[in-house]
């Protein structure tokens, strides 16, 4: 919610999805040599979106990651259209919920492993029905706590 | 050639998407308001649960069998239609978007990549598996009309989804199995009469002379159905432009624009009813604006309770048409308030309203009135609309917005929520639209 003149200002400026890239500091009252080194412009989202189709942002709540640089409060993208192989980090579906874990085969069979030494990684036998919802491609996280965008 | 891909109970299957727990499970997505059920998974119509059946009727059965019910999150269900067109857009050359959940492929070149077509429409329905989730059908035939036949029949054929009649020999027993009035394009009131004549399957209808049907159903519309049944494609194709912008089709070729909401309860009040209809028609002014369209009609319905024992209609309307078509907010809310004031009689209680734009065409196209403002006042209204329209999109819905549709504040300086507030005690999190509602994992 917008209070202040302020924000409305900064909301303007910064909302913007694509950030120009300039390659050197450009000086004033010149033609500016920096014309010719224009490079961008940036765009996260088709870093983020490769299948923008199949790509699922989720909030991870858990801390069953943390060795893989994926805290809790973290955002992460999910691809459905990847397939998941050894060492993959994936959301399965485990007993009817969702689950973010990594994809290991030992000897041929699924291990679904937790990036915690607290959590003992969990075997898939042939029965269980692993079903792979979609391969993690990207985790942000916010140094300044949890992110908060709007 | 032609492929109807149509999603499997697809306001269900998408809550699925993000609740894997309630696969083979009953469960039904009620409409707005949790007026009555509006998609069923296959495990509840099994228990005889119908389409359309009020909510308060079917509670109890609900209950006893623990059905899982959902209140409709359109903002989950728009979003997953919008994935489901956009990997279409990825399979085939042209993508006709029929509805939330049907789509029409253009697949006449496909033969030379995939020679066989059954496998074609086979990868179509594991690709949006994989990539959406969503579980669907698909039909593939000469014309729309048989493409949706060959659909109907494509949930019978286990794993593989699909159905190809692409010659006479296919769609002929095809068409023996079906009733006349499942053939799209039959109307219920011609299915009887059909029926009453001892026409009874659509193989007996394709088999009438086509000067039968021109005659007897409808002129130029029955003789379309008559070619149609017999691989002859008739119908118009309209192809979803890809808006890059917003990431969905762009469907310029729609022929109204509308807004219709069931209430939390009936109200009476004509001060609770126009802030309604304002909201209403200022909804259904910026679909227009975002298909680049003006209406010169403007429809309002006022509806009373469907579902009460006494005979007369339920629905009552009123149309106001306007000097030159427009899509200004300000304009169309006046003359749906209008409308409004013709329509309401003292004392009736309401359960739904709505407004409807018709007349449609391209905008800034519009003849000027006689007294209806220069040139100069057009392009002043055509800024501002951008303006509002610019603000909403960037800070939130309903950021800047007219009186009319009401500005009670609660305590807290928030917008309180319409006293003509539909129900929604059972919606999902708006998963993969809201920061707030954002999918969350453990």
């Amino acid at each position: 919610m917008l209070t202040s003149l302020h924000d409305f200002i900064s909301a303007s400026l910064f909302s913007t999805r694509e950030l120009p890239l300039f390659g050197c500091p450009v000086p004033a009252g010149f033609p500016s040599p920096a014309d010719d080194h224009l490079e961008g412009p940036f765009d996260l989202n088709r870093l983020l979106f490769r299948h923008p189709a199949s790509t699922f942002l989720a909030r991870v709540s858990g801390d069953s990651m943390i060795e893989a640089g994926i805290h809790p409060g973290d955002l992460v993208a999910v691809d459905r259209a990847l397939r998941a192989g050894h060492g993959s980090i994936v959301v399965a579906v485990v007993e009817g919920e969702h689950t973010i874990k990594r994809l290991q085969f030992r000897a041929g069979q699924p291990w679904l492993v937790a990036e915690n030494a607290r959590y003992a990684p969990l075997p898939v036998g042939p029965d269980a029905g692993l079903v792979v919802w979609g391969v993690v491609t990207h985790v942000i996280h916010s140094l300044a706590g949890t992110p908060t965008v709007r | 050639m032609y492929a109807l891909v149509d999603c499997n109970n697809f306001y269900v299957s998408c809550e699925r998407v993000f609740a894997p727990q309630l696969e083979g499970r009953p469960v039904v997505v009620l409409s707005n308001n949790d007026g009555c059920l509006i998609s069923r998974s296959q495990e509840a119509k099994d228990l005889g649960l119908k389409m359309g059946e009020p909510y308060h009727l079917v509670r109890p059965l609900l209950e006893q069998h623990r059905v899982q019910v959902f209140s409709s999150n359109y903002a989950l269900y728009g979003d997953m239609s919008r994935r489901v067109v956009q990997v279409l857009s990825g399979l085939a050359a042209g993508v006709d978007v029929y509805s939330i959940d049907e789509a029409f492929l253009d697949v006449s070149g496909m033969k030379l990549l995939e020679p066989d077509l059954l496998a074609y429409g086979q990868r179509v329905h594991e690709t949006l598996k994989k990539h959406t989730g969503i579980p669907t059908c698909v039909g593939i035939a000469p014309t729309k009309t048989l493409a949706k036949l060959a659909n109907r029949l494509a949930p019978k054929t286990g794993p593989v989804r699909t159905v190809t009649l692409a010659t006479a020999a296919d769609w002929e027993p095809a068409l023996a199995q079906v009733p006349v009035g499942s053939i799209w394009g039959v109307g219920r009131r011609y299915a009887r009469k059909l029926t009453d004549m001892g026409i009874g399957t659509g193989l007996e209808l394709a088999r009438l002379p086509e000067h039968w049907l021109r005659r007897h159903l409808g002129g130029v519309v029955g003789q379309r159905l008559w070619r149609e049944l017999h691989g002859q494609p008739c119908l118009e194709w309209n192809p979803a432009e890809w808006d890059d912008d917003q990431l969905q089709p762009n469907t310029a070729s729609r022929h109204s624009v509308t807004c219709t909401r069931s209430f939390g309860r009936p109200q009476h009040q004509e001060a609770v009813l126009a802030e309604a209809v304002a909201t209403f028609a200022t909804r259904a002014a910026e679909k227009l604006r975002r298909y680049g369209q003006a209406a010169h009609l403007v429809t309002v319905l006022l509806g009373t309770d469907r579902f009460a024992p006494t005979a007369g209609p339920k629905t009552h309307t009123a149309v106001i048409s306007l000097p030159t078509s427009t899509n200004d907010t300000g304009m169309l809310i006046k003359a749906a308030l209008q409308g409004l004031r013709q329509l309401r009689r003292p004392g009736v209680a309401y359960h739904r309203a709505g407004v409807l734009f018709t007349g449609l065409e391209p905008e800034g196209q519009a003849q000027l009135g006689l007294f209806s403002g220069s040139a100069a006042d057009q392009q002043r209204s055509q800024q501002l609309m951008q303006a509002m329209d610019g603000l909403n999109a960037r800070f939130g819905r309903q950021l800047v917005r007219s009186a009319a549709m009401g500005v009670a504040k609660n305590v807290d300086g928030l917008l309180q929520k319409p006293v003509w507030g539909g129900r929604a005690a059972h919606r999902s999190p708006r998963y993969t639209t809201g920061w707030d509602e954002l999918w969350q994992l453990r």
